[in-house]
C-alpha cells in the first residue's frame, strides 16, 4: 500500500501520562512520529494532539482505532493533507551583518512573507509560517546565502475543512451514551 | 452529619466492599503494609488468599475471574512486587479478563528519586492495561476504585492498575461511596446498528454453507443460550476458539469442535469451503487463521465484536456488527429465517472420521504401552461427568486437554490463550476453585509449567484449596520439543528436563498424591483423586515423544494439516 503523510487529531483528557499512552501505540507498529503538537483545546480540561506520520491507509486506520480505544482518549481521527487546513511555524536566527549584507532583504521578506521578531547588534530572528516546503524553502535559500545560526520548526497544527462536528457536540453525545451505559444490564 | 475521617488504607477497604469484592489475592511488602494493616480489621469481609509469588497472585485473580465472571482483585507491594505482576497483567489484557491490580508505591513526595522499591508501574503497564492510574492522595481513592471496577468489568473486560502511594494509604480523609463519574470517550457498549443487523441477517438467509466461529466474547456477555437459539434457528454449524470452548456443550448437535493450529480437522477445512464465515466475540488470532492470505478467501466474512479496533485488524471483513454478543444475537435471531443446512452439516462427517481414524483413536485408545496425554484427559473428564472446570498450563498439556476435555457447562475452561503463559495453570486453578467452590477444578500441567509455579503448593496447603492437579510428565518441554522434532531436525536444544520426585514434593506440602506409570493403574488413581474435596496431585508418566496432532504449522494455510504418519 502507498505510504503518505497522515495527520491524526486527538482530543483527550488532560491527565498525566497521556502522551505515553499515545506514543506506545506508534512504537508497537514501528511508526515514526514526524511532528507532534499538543495544546489545550477550546474546552477546559480537554487537550488536543496533532500528530503526523508516514504510513499507509490500512495501518493508520488501525492505529487510530487503537488510540481511540484508550479510556482517556475522547476522540481521535485521521486526515490526509487535502482534507485539512494546516500550518507550521519556523524561526531562523542569522547574524545581523549577514542580513544587512543581503542584496535585497526586502525582496526576501516579501517573497516569503517573513516577520522580523527581534534584531540586535549580533543577530536577527525571522519568523515564517506555512507548509513544510515553504518553511524549508526559506531555510534552503538563507543557507545558500549565509550561515543560519539556529533554525527551529514547530509541529503541524491542523483544522479539518469538512467536518462540522464540534467537540462540544461530541461530548453531548457521550453524555447520552453514558446514561445508557450506567443503565446497561439493570 | 460529617463523615468520620479514616486512613486511606481503610477507605480502600470500604471502597472494595462497596464494589462487592469478596476475595482478594495478595502478597505483602513494605510500601503496602498500611493496606494489609487495614485488611486485618476486615477479615470478616474478605476471603484473603496469601499466594507465594506476585505473578501467581495475578494468575489466581485471572482464574477467579474467568471461572466466576467476577473481577479478580490483587494487592501487592511496590517495586519487585509490582514488576512481578506484569506477566499476569499482560495475560489478562490479551485474554480480556477483568482484574484490578492494586500495588503499593513509594511516597508521592519521593517519586522520581529512585526511592527504595520505587518503580514507574503506571508507565510500564500503560500498554498492557485498559487503565493505569496512580493514587497520590487519599481523597482520590474512592474515585479511582469506582472508575477502576467500571473500566475493568464493562465492555471488553481487561486489567486495571491502581498504583497506591504510601502517603495516600496513611492520610486521613472521609470515605464517601462513589458512583463512577462519566468516563468521556469510553464507550463500552456501542449502540446496535439495525442496518448492520439487517445486512448480516440477509447474508445468513442467503448462505448455503455458513460457519460460525465462537469466541470468549459469547461467554463474557453471558450469551450462551442466545448463541444456541441462533444456531438452531438458522441451522448453522459452529466451532470454538480456545477461549470460546464450553460456550456450547460438547454434545450440542451443531458444535463442530475447536478451530486453530491444533483444532479439529473438519472446522479448519470447512473454513476454506464455507460461503459465509461469522466470527462472534473472537479476534481472528494468528493461531486461529494460519496464513491470512489464504484464509477463507472463498467466503463472505462477518465479524461481530464489541471492540471496534478488532474489526478489520487481522482479517478484512465484508460485514460487521459492532456490539455486545448477547444483544446482537437476540436482534439477529429475530431477523433470520428458519433454515436447514443438513447437507452442508453432513459434509463435516468425512473430516471427523478422518480425524478419528488418524488422530483421536491413537490418542484415546493407544496401541502402545506408553500413556498418552489425551487418554488421561478424557478419563478425567469422563470421571467428573463432564461437569468439571478445566484449567490448563501452556504447551502440549494445554492443547491435548483443550482437545479431549468435554463440557456441559459454560465457563469450564481457564487457559492462557493470547499470551501463552507457562506457569499460569496452578495459580489460576487456585483462583478458579475459590471463585466457584462447588465445582471440581482439574488442572492439567506439564512438568515444565508446573515447576514455574510449583511454589503455589504452599498456598494450596495453607488455604486448603481442593484443586485436582494432574501432572502430565514427559520429562521434556514437550511443545518446543515437538517443533524441534518436526521443524528443527530433532535438535533437542534445551528441552530435556531432569525432574525431581514430584510426589515427594507434594508429600512435603502434606498434599495427597499418587503416581501412575501404567495404563491399568489410571482409572483407580483417578477415582482415588476424585473421592473427596481435598487437593490431590496425580503424577502421570506419559510418553516422552508424544506429538499434538492435528497441527497446522505456524503461518501455513489453515487447511495444510499435519497428521501422524501411518
Amino acid at each position: 500500500m502507498e505510504k503518505k503523510l497522515y495527520t491524526i487529531i486527538i482530543f483527550s483528557e488532560n491527565h498525566v501520562g497521556l502522551l505515553n499512552q499515545i506514543s506506545i501505540i506508534f512504537t508497537r507498529r514501528g511508526l515514526n512520529i514526524e511532528t507532534l503538537s499538543v495544546s489545550p483545546s477550546a474546552l477546559e480540561g480537554i487537550h488536543k494532539f496533532t500528530i503526523t506520520t508516514y504510513t499507509d491507509e490500512n495501518t493508520i486506520e488501525k492505529v487510530v482505532k487503537q488510540i481511540d480505544k484508550r479510556v482517556d482518549i475522547i476522540k481521535s481521527f485521521y486526515n490526509t493533507d487535502e482534507e485539512l487546513v494546516y500550518q507550521e511555524i519556523a524561526l531562523y536566527k542569522i547574524s545581523t551583518d549577514d542580513f544587512i549584507a543581503l542584496e535585497s532583504s526586502e525582496e526576501l521578506i516579501r517573497k516569503y512573507n517573513i516577520r522580523i521578531l527581534e534584531m540586535t547588534k549580533n543577530c536577527v530572528v525571522l519568523e515564517k509560517t506555512g507548509h513544510y516546503n515553504e518553511t524549508q524553502g526559506l531555510f534552503d535559500e538563507l543557507s545558500q546565502k549565509m550561515k543560519v545560526l539556529q533554525f527551529i520548526r514547530s509541529g503541524r497544527i491542523a483544522i479539518t475543512k469538512s467536518k462540522i462536528e464540534r467537540l462540544s457536540d461530541i461530548l453531548e453525545k457521550y453524555e447520552e451514551r453514558w446514561k445508557k451505559t450506567v443503565n446497561h444490564g439493570e | 452529619m460529617a463523615e468520620k475521617k479514616m486512613k486511606g488504607s481503610y477507605i480502600l477497604m470500604e471502597a472494595l466492599k462497596q464494589e462487592g469484592v469478596d476475595t482478594i489475592f495478595g502478597y505483602p511488602g513494605g510500601n503496602i503494609i498500611p493496606v494489609f494493616d487495614a485488611l486485618y480489621d476486615y477479615q470478616d469481609d474478605f476471603n484473603y488468599i496469601l499466594m507465594r509469588h506476585e505473578q501467581a497472585v495475578t494468575h489466581a485473580a485471572e482464574g477467579y475471574a474467568r471461572a466466576s465472571g467476577k473481577p479478580g482483585v490483587c494487592i501487592v507491594t511496590s517495586g519487585p512486587g509490582a514488576t512481578n505482576t506484569i506477566t499476569g497483567i499482560g495475560d489478562a489484557m490479551m485474554d480480556s479478563t477483568p482484574m484490578i491490580v492494586i500495588t503499593g508505591q513509594a511516597n508521592a513526595a519521593s517519586l522520581g528519586t529512585d526511592a527504595f522499591q520505587e518503580i514507574d508501574l503506571v508507565g510500564i503497564t500503560q500498554p498492557i492495561t485498559k487503565w493505569s492510574y496512580q493514587i497520590r492522595r487519599a481523597e482520590d481513592i474512592a474515585y479511582a476504585v469506582a472508575r477502576a471496577f467500571h473500566i475493568a468489568t464493562t465492555g471488553r473486560p481487561g486489567p486495571v492498575v491502581l498504583d497506591f502511594a504510601k502517603n495516600a494509604q496513611n492520610e486521613l480523609f472521609e470515605f464517601q461511596p462513589q458512583k463512577i463519574s462519566i468516563a468521556r470517550g469510553y464507550i463500552p457498549y456501542p449502540d446496535l446498528n439495525e442496518k448492520q443487523v439487517d445486512e448480516v441477517a440477509n447474508l445468513i438467509n442467503e448462505s448455503k454453507k455458513p460457519l460460525v466461529l465462537v469466541g470468549q466474547g459469547v461467554i463474557l456477555s453471558n450469551a450462551e443460550k442466545e448463541l444456541l437459539t441462533f444456531l438452531e434457528k438458522a441451522d448453522i454449524p459452529a466451532a470454538s476458539t480456545l477461549l470460546g470452548l464450553s460456550a456450547m456443550p460438547s454434545d450440542f448437535r451443531l458444535n463442530k469442535g475447536f478451530i486453530g493450529m491444533h483444532g479439529n480437522i473438519a472446522p479448519n477445512k470447512k473454513t476454506n469451503e464455507c460461503d459465509l464465515l461469522i466470527g462472534i466475540g473472537m479476534r481472528f488470532a494468528d493461531r486461529v487463521t494460519g496464513n491470512v492470505k489464504t484464509y477463507a478467501k472463498q467466503a463472505k466474512i462477518v465479524h461481530i465484536d464489541i471492540d471496534i479496533s478488532e474489526i478489520g485488524k487481522n482479517i478484512k471483513t465484508d460485514a460487521k456488527i459492532l456490539g455486545d454478543a448477547k444483544e446482537v444475537l437476540i436482534a439477529l435471531t429475530k431477523k433470520i429465517k428458519e433454515n436447514n443446512h443438513s447437507e452442508w452439516i453432513d459434509s463435516f462427517k468425512a473430516f471427523e472420521e478422518e480425524e478419528y481414524n488418524k488422530v483421536i483413536k491413537k490418542s484415546l485408545y493407544p496401541s502402545v504401552d506408553a500413556l498418552t496425554m489425551g487418554e488421561v484427559v478424557r478419563k478425567v473428564s469422563d470421571a467428573t461427568h463432564k461437569d468439571a472446570i478445566l484449567v490448563t498450563d501452556v504447551g502440549q498439556n494445554q492443547m491435548e486437554s483443550a482437545r479431549y476435555f468435554q463440557y456441559t457447562k459454560s465457563r469450564s475452561i481457564v487457559t492462557s490463550g493470547g499470551l501463552g503463559t507457562m506457569g499460569f495453570g496452578l495459580p489460576a486453578a487456585i483462583g478458579a476453585k475459590i471463585g466457584v467452590p462447588n465445582r471440581t477444578v482439574c488442572i492439567f500441567a506439564g512438568d515444565g509449567g508446573f515447576q514455574m509455579s510449583i511454589q503455589e503448593l504452599g498456598t494450596i496447603m495453607q488455604s486448603n484449596i481442593g484443586v485436582k492437579m494432574i501432572l502430565l510428565n514427559n520429562n521434556y518441554l514437550g511443545m518446543v520439543r515437538q517443533w524441534q522434532e518436526l521443524f528443527y531436525q530433532k535438535r533437542y536444544s534445551s528441552t530435556p528436563m531432569i525432574n525431581p520426585d514430584f510426589n515427594a514434593i507434594a508429600s512435603a506440602y502434606k498434599i495427597a498424591n499418587r503416581k501412575v506409570t501404567k495404563r491399568d493403574e489410571l482409572d483407580e488413581a483417578i477415582n482415588d483423586m476424585l473421592s473427596n474435596d481435598e487437593a490431590f496431585l496425580l503424577v502421570v508418566e506419559v510418553e516422552e515423544n508424544g506429538l499434538v496432532y492435528p497441527m497446522t504449522p505456524a503461518g501455513e494455510t489453515i487447511t495444510n494439516i499435519l497428521t501422524p504418519e501411518d
